[in-house]
């Protein structure tokens, strides 16, 4: 691992907490200015590309040298803001920037197909302010900045939503309500912090949780705590707050929803683990009361409600969007289970979740590509018209299903196991309730893809269209990734149990 | 009861108009008229961070002597102004600043910069919190500016505001036959 912290130079990587953030911000603006779609695709690429050496160089950093605290201008915090990484929240910057840059690869073809010329440009723009956003949740350690960060990053996804509109105006209406719930969930989130300033004086998380260690906890801290859970709630989409996702992720641009669902909700968790456990301390009684009457709880309503809905709908992004809130409640129910080893088993969900969604949605869109498809009977006979793109929606959807040699199921034994340590047999029967429902939906997938013959015009068969190499190659390499890390699941998984050892070990 | 409320005047305001920003975003079927409620309900969480940053007796956080020894001619002015701001705010917060404003008062007697240096020790505002709303007012602003751009495009694409006459597209658009 020596050789992650020192490939760069040492004066960029004693910086490249910042960096992380900056780089993005900075090439964001550049992106706007340049006249054509294909020059900022190349900025953009070059960034993500960055942002992913960035975080492999900060992996090092942080198994060399424990946690890494940066001081934002060279103010000693709490008074200045600290940049602080542990090993919970490298994994997250990982994964962002990996699937980040896949995704980009993946966006020239697609966002060429989706998005009027003269406005490409732009939409790369927001989509690097987006993801500048997404890090900077991940990686500072100041409340308010957190803050900050989620509302950079919620305001472009608004407007990258929007930005559907030129295929289904939908989009526009999605996008509005997904605005009026992402600014409420932010405003209460803003409250809860609020509340905790008074409470503490001071908006550093780590001096935050000392001074509550020390004063203890009352009303105040307890409603900071309602508003912060249900505020960052609302961005996870944990389930009763996820009415925005289905409709945001169904008519957003296809390269869109698959950057979305693999990295969004996942960094909204990220900032409730971190709140739940570094800010506030799992051992508090009203935070432990949380975990089983209300994370667990909700996590495992979402597992069966949202997977039951997603067996009935007609459009294939919006069922997959379903089954993406049904996928956060797993992760909810591994953070209920307030154990490491449950806390272990929601992070690699979440990991895993991201590879099979990336690949699901790429492959979604490379369909929509290639025949204007959106809607589950639409996809019949992919297989034959589509052969690589179809294997790789396959492999991908039977990860999300849990069967053996995929992914999926790694992270399922690990929560099935981690639910009876705890002795949840009733989490063990929603687990396989919701498994089972997911191989209906999925079926419903596959079954369009390979059984049903392609759609004829006038008695000619639809031709076979192979995807661009640009779309292909990082769809497959999520594919791919779904059953190489089932054989080799020890990097993930030692990259989750480090991360929940990390905020189960105390601070 | 009555007590209890008059101590925490500053927060009934801000909960009224936290109730109506809410109210009017989950009532109204207008998408302006929304945004106009959610505006309110950020508003009200500003004014929150604006109360808390009070401290009764606080002066204004500005170092009004800092520069008392760059050689200005009302250096001097300066130091007695800020020893006399300081010996205010004693009375004001009721002896607990006095241990601190004692020697601010000595130094207003002595070198201009001393009394920049004793300056500090005044019992100030808390400014740090409107900093922080400074802040999330462009937020805010940045979150309506891009709602109401996208309601100029719901108009234009729809030829309506209206929730109702929305969801009755969207419907109609689901269920109709044409792809």
């Amino acid at each position: 691992m020596q050789f992650l912290a020192d490939f760069l130079p040492a004066g960029v990587a004693m910086h490249a907490p910042a960096l992380i953030v900056v780089i993005p911000l900075i090439t964001a603006a550049l992106a706007a200015l340049v006249p054509n779609g294909r020059v900022a695709w190349i900025v953009a690429l070059v960034t993500a590309a960055a942002v992913a050496l960035l975080s492999l160089n900060l992996l090092g950093q942080v198994i060399n040298e424990g946690v890494i605290s940066y001081h934002m201008g060279g103010w000693a915090p709490p008074l200045g803001i600290e940049y602080r990484v542990d090993m919970l929240n490298i994994a997250l910057l990982l994964l962002v920037g990996i699937v980040g840059l896949l995704c980009v690869f993946y966006a020239l073809p697609s966002v060429a197909d989706e998005i009027a010329q003269n406005k490409q440009a732009l939409f790369y723009s927001a989509f690097l302010v987006c993801f500048a956003g997404l890090l900077g949740v991940t990686i500072t350690g100041d409340a308010f900045n957190v803050f900050v960060f989620l509302e950079i990053s919620s305001i472009s996804t608004y407007v990258l939503i929007a930005m559907g509109a030129g295929k289904d105006r939908r989009a526009l209406t999605a996008s509005y309500n997904y605005l009026i719930l992402g600014t409420i969930g932010a405003t209460f989130f803003v409250i809860g912090v609020g509340f905790l300033y008074m409470a503490t004086g001071t908006l550093n998380m780590a001096d935050m949780a000392a001074i509550l260690e020390v004063n203890g906890h009352n009303r105040v801290t307890q409603a900071a705590f309602a508003f912060i859970v249900v505020g960052l709630g609302l961005k996870a989409a944990m389930f009763p707050l996820h009415v925005w996702l289905p409709n945001a992720y169904a008519f957003a641009p296809n390269f869109v929803t698959a950057f979305l669902a693999s990295t969004a909700t996942k960094v909204a968790f990220y900032a409730l683990i971190r709140f739940l456990f570094s800010v506030f301390h799992p051992d508090v009684s009203f935070v432990e009361m949380s975990f089983v009457w209300l994370f667990a709880v909700v996590g495992t309503v979402a597992m069966v409600v949202a997977s039951l809905q997603a067996v009935f709908q007609t459009d294939a992004r919006r069922l997959l969007a379903y089954s993406s809130v049904a996928q956060v409640g797993y992760m909810m129910l591994g953070l209920g289970m307030g154990t490491a080893s449950g806390l272990q088993a929601g992070l690699l969900h979440l990991m895993n979740h991201a590879l099979m969604k990336g690949a699901l949605f790429m492959a979604l869109g490379a369909f929509a590509l290639n025949f204007g498809v959106r809607r589950v009977k639409d996809l019949a006979g992919m297989s034959k018209t589509m052969p690589a793109s179809a294997t790789a929606f396959t492999i991908a959807g039977l990860s999300l299903v849990g069967v053996p040699l995929t992914v999926g199921f790694t992270s399922k034994w690990y929560l099935v196991t981690a639910a009876l340590e705890r002795g949840w047999w009733w989490a063990v029967a929603a687990l396989m309730l919701s498994s089972l429902l997911a191989l209906a939906y999925v079926a419903r997938l596959l079954s369009a893809i390979w059984m049903d013959s392609p759609p004829s015009h006038h008695g000619e068969l639809a031709q076979r269209r192979l995807a661009p190499w640009m779309v292909l190659l990082p769809m497959s390499l999520l594919a791919l990734a779904n059953i190489y890390f089932f054989f080799h699941a020890d990097p993930l998984v030692w990259l989750a149990r480090s991360a929940a050892e990390a905020v189960m070990g105390g601070n | 009861m009555l007590e209890i409320l008059a101590e925490r005047f500053n927060y009934i305001p801000i909960i009224i108009l936290m109730m109506i920003g809410l109210y009017v975003v989950i009532a109204t079927g207008n998408l302006v008229k929304r945004l106009v409620g959610l505006s309110i309900f950020q508003t009200s969480v500003f004014l929150l961070y604006i109360t808390i940053g009070k401290v009764f007796g606080g002066a204004p956080p500005i170092l009004e002597n800092y520069k008392a020894d760059d050689g200005y001619g009302h250096g001097g002015e300066g130091a007695g102004h800020g020893a006399a701001e300081a010996g205010h705010a004693a009375d004001a917060a009721a002896g607990y600043a006095a241990d601190h404003a004692a020697p601010a008062a000595d130094a207003g007697a002595h070198a201009a910069s001393d009394a920049a240096h004793q300056a500090t020790e005044i019992l100030y505002s808390n400014p740090l919190p409107h900093v922080l709303i400074l802040t999330a007012i462009v937020v805010g602003v940045a979150t309506l500016a891009v709602g109401l751009a996208l309601v100029v495009r719901i108009r234009e694409s729809y030829g309506t505001i209206e929730d109702d006459a929305l969801n009755a597209a969207d419907y109609s658009l689901e269920s109709g036959s044409a792809e």
